[in-house]
């Protein structure tokens, strides 16, 4: 097989799991920086709208590289379009499948369910909560918890910090309620 | 209190404090570009894993595949691993300086915090990273998502002071 066949595959964990994980020593040897990907929202803010708010008033431009590294992984996304994409369906657990199959989720085409996530979904209720209270709850949880699952739970992890310990405890059993008791109503909308 | 006496923060380490082991050299900002290019590493691997896929997410949050637990598990171990051979070798940074560990406390912030970005990630099926990568996928109302995201850290700069930490 051609090592760009390969290459369009999905990854197994086996695989990415270690390569994520050497990002941490890369980015410390590469200058000192600590991997984590939430503070660029905040670097945003700074930038954009500080609005005199402390937590705001700082020199953004020296956290430059964040904002390149997020850039980076925007166009990772481009290249895997353009020269690695897999036309196949995602394969999930059968469980999952005929859970979603109750909410009218059944394209399995990309990555995300195309039902939820499109600009037209975006007139739902459905996709309000989905998108837009989500992401909200992202924003505000991440910067709360003081990071994310990239500065948490690997690069904390990684340095073997107990506070990080607690906050990935805490993402998990916030996914797990949400995703078991509360995102079943959500999706009956 | 002034909000700068405490850093909560684990992923901007030296803004909040006074003394830092942060880079003293002055780069140019076009020594910012090799972040760019792991950035495109980083993203790639997001993709072709499926850590962006809000099926896998979901399968995660429902302990109905392994995937998820062996990414992040595996990414650790090997984070760990590299960590201790710089602190072993007391490796030093490309251009030479020391590389810098900050211990961080705990506060109650990483408890409230965490459970709500766990309801947003369950949600969204995309934790930060995962968002920037499915908008270069093709998923551009992800941008939508995205700023929802600064929104909500903008919300939480705005009222840190009224919040437990």
């Amino acid at each position: 097989m051609h090592v760009i066949d390969w290459l369009r595959q999905p990854w197994p964990w086996y695989i990415s799991g270690p390569l994520i994980g050497l990002m941490v020593p890369a980015l410390l040897l590469m200058g000192n920086k600590h991997f984590g990907i939430s503070s660029s929202l905040r670097h945003i803010c700074a930038a954009c709208l500080p609005a005199k708010i402390p937590f705001f008033q700082y020199d953004w431009k020296k956290e430059l590289w964040n904002l390149f590294f997020v850039a980076g992984i925007f166009l990772g996304g481009v290249v895997v379009v353009y020269y690695l994409a897999d036309p196949s369906a995602v394969q999930v657990n059968p469980a999952l499948t005929a859970e979603l199959k109750q909410y009218g989720i059944t394209d399995y085409t990309h990555v995300n369910p195309v039902e939820l996530f499109s600009w037209s979904s975006l007139g739902s209720l459905k996709g309000i909560i989905i998108m837009l209270g989500g992401g909200f709850l992202v924003g505000f949880g991440t910067r709360y918890a003081g990071g994310c699952t990239s500065g948490h739970s690997i690069m904390g992890l990684s340095t073997l910090q107990l506070p990080s310990l607690i906050a990935t405890i805490c993402f998990m059993a916030g996914g797990f309620i949400m995703a078991n008791l509360i995102l079943p109503f959500i999706l009956r909308l | 209190m002034p909000t700068g006496e405490m850093n909560t923060d684990f992923e901007v380490r030296s803004l909040d404090t006074i003394c830092n082991n942060a880079s003293t050299i002055d780069a140019p900002w076009y020594y910012n570009i090799k972040y760019l290019f792991i950035g495109v590493i980083f993203g790639i691997i997001l993709v072709k894993t499926e850590v962006i896929s809000w099926f896998r997410i979901q399968e995660m949050f429902r302990l109905q595949s392994f995937h998820m637990y062996g990414v992040i598990g595996s990414a650790v171990v090997v984070g760990m691993a590299g960590v201790w051979l710089i602190k072993k070798f007391k490796l030093k940074t490309f251009a030479g300086e020391p590389v810098d560990f900050s211990k961080k406390k705990f506060n109650r912030g990483q408890v409230y915090g965490g459970l709500l970005f766990g309801f947003g990630w369950a949600l969204t099926g995309a934790c930060p990273g995962p968002m920037f990568a499915l908008v270069g996928d093709g998923f551009a109302v992800f941008l939508v998502v995205i700023l929802a995201a600064v929104t909500g850290t903008w919300v939480y700069g705005l009222l840190r002071n009224k919040l437990p930490h």
